[in-house]
């Protein structure tokens, strides 16, 4: 346990000693509130011209669906291109600066190694994700919406964003360059985003499959507000796999070496 | 002390490291020669548990470097050739750091860090970011980073390798002194070197030793130059032919 706090700490520090925590943090942040600024005023707009309507149900018009839904998957969005930014340096960057030489030849287990990295990038994420609970706040400080459901949504997106840190973590494992590191990532991430599109058209089983596979089914599941133990252990594996896939790359880089 | 048997290290059909076998006793400094690509630093990156050979067994301190990993580590400092720095730390937080990481308590960390600077002569550049620091600095720290855990084995992979001749001598004082109470592999092409720090001289080539003797028995019918020479098959005053690196 020790070892994996000395690993999280100093990708921690290191992420906060050089400019990128700022310049993720503010960028984020710089996104997120661009788009609750958009999507408010559009919410407004909507409620000025129907309740302009005498008699008009104006029931569907609100918080909820208008704005926070709409905002977390526009985040969702902006997450699976940050992270792969965020997590390209993770081993890349050992195996390049040859400190990984280091790191193999201390009493140090890969496993403690591989979940040291994956939870400095998680405690950059909950910074990121944590910062714009300010937008729900203000929500809810001068409205009504659910907060049950926000908070259920919140828990979506952070469980797809945890299992894009483990992506990203492991083709950081896979190479000694960073680029292909990220990009690799961004794709692997984006096919478990996208790969509900055929769904519609597939056959019974394998449209079962590619909705259980998608990010996206499960946390648009969760945005509706429905936690189901189904949805979470979806995460937890998807994230389990690939943390296993990260140690296995570790292990395989310490014989090629 | 350091034994090694038979050690032997494959890359697909390329054999860096041929069944090699030496040994080298407790507080004695071993100079580990060899021309580029010869299987030098293939054969350290095994010893410190870098990475596992294909065959062969190693032990430090009597014990295996397969089965008890973790007690080799322990006891083994190593220098590779670049030093594991990581630039945007300070020296002493990257100390503080890799104390932590050999697994030192963390009330004698402070303690086992202010002795390095002292002892690497680091106290100028204590603050100062690893990025910024000379190649001399990085090769102090590198030494120091070694050192933090107070191991018994030392292994030194090319410590002098591009620094300026006033470094050059810093840096070989230094091993000097600290290879005194240690066992220590120093791999080098610079032959001086060897005379002046170790007691013994491992040369191999092309993946297998070829000499194996104390520096005193080597330099009593000749110089060590023309043994290596000889040893290589290089020729008098030419230089060796230049081989792939050793990390292909």
């Amino acid at each position: 346990m020790r070892n994996v706090i000395t690993i999280a700490w100093r990708d921690i520090r290191s992420m906060f000693t050089s400019p990128i925590a700022y310049v993720v943090l503010t960028g984020f942040e710089l996104l997120a509130g661009w788009f609750f600024f958009n999507l408010l005023s559009q919410f407004n707009r909507i409620v000025a011209v129907y309740s302009g309507l005498p008699g008009y149900d104006t029931t569907w018009v609100n918080l909820n669906d208008a704005v926070m839904s709409p905002l977390l998957q526009n985040l969702s969005v902006v997450l699976l291109i940050v992270i792969p930014m965020l997590t390209m340096r993770s081993f890349a960057e050992e195996r390049s600066s040859g400190t990984f030489e280091l790191l193999l030849t201390s009493p140090l287990k890969i496993s403690e190694m591989v979940i040291g990295k994956f939870l400095a990038g998680l405690a950059i994420l909950v910074l990121m994700i944590g910062l714009t609970a300010v937008f729900p706040l203000i929500l809810l400080m001068f409205g009504n919406p659910e907060a049950g459901l926000i908070l259920s949504g919140y828990i979506g997106l952070f469980g797809m964003a945890v299992a894009f840190v483990a992506v990203g973590n492991f083709t950081s494992a896979m190479t000694s360059n960073q680029i292909i590191a990220a990009v690799s990532a961004l794709v692997i991430s984006l096919i478990l985003f996208v790969i509900n599109w055929p769904a519609d058209g597939a056959g019974e089983t394998l449209k079962g499959v590619l909705l259980y596979l998608s990010v996206t089914e499960h946390f648009r599941v969760m945005a509706r507000g429905v936690i189901d133990t189904k949805d979470i252990v979806y995460f937890i594996s998807l994230t389990t796999a690939f943390l296993f896939l990260t140690h296995r790359a570790v292990e395989s880089a310490r014989w090629k070496s | 002390m350091i034994e090694v048997k038979q050690l032997t290290k494959t890359y697909g059909s390329f054999t860096a490291v041929d069944a090699i076998s030496f040994s080298v006793e407790p507080g004695q400094a071993c100079g580990f020669l060899g021309p580029n690509g010869a299987g030098k630093t293939t054969t350290m990156r095994i010893v410190t548990g870098y990475m596992p050979a294909t065959m062969g067994t190693v032990t430090v301190d009597s014990f295996d470097i397969f089965e008890d990993s973790f007690e080799v580590r322990r006891r083994v400092g190593y220098l590779p050739e670049h030093p594991p720095l990581y630039d945007e730390m300070t020296v002493r937080s990257y100390l503080d750091h890799v104390a932590a990481l050999k697994g030192l308590p963390r009330r004698t960390i402070a303690e086992a860090r202010d002795r390095e600077i002292d002892n690497c002569g680091l106290d100028k550049v204590a603050d100062r970011l690893c990025g910024h620091l000379s190649k001399g600095y990085r090769q102090r720290v590198g030494l120091a980073q070694a050192l933090i855990h107070q191991p018994s084995v030392l292994v030194l992979d090319e410590p002098t390798i591009g620094l300026d001749p006033a470094q050059i001598h810093q840096i070989r004082d230094l091993i000097r002194r600290i290879a005194k109470e240690r066992t220590v592999v120093l791999s080098t092409h610079i032959l001086p070197e060897v005379s002046q720090i170790c007691e013994k001289v491992v040369i191999i080539n092309e993946g297998r030793v070829t000499l194996e003797a104390t520096v005193a028995d080597l330099t009593r019918q000749s110089s060590l130059e023309e043994e290596y020479l000889r040893q290589v098959g290089g020729e008098v005053s030419a230089p060796p032919a230049k081989e792939p690196p050793a990390d292909a």
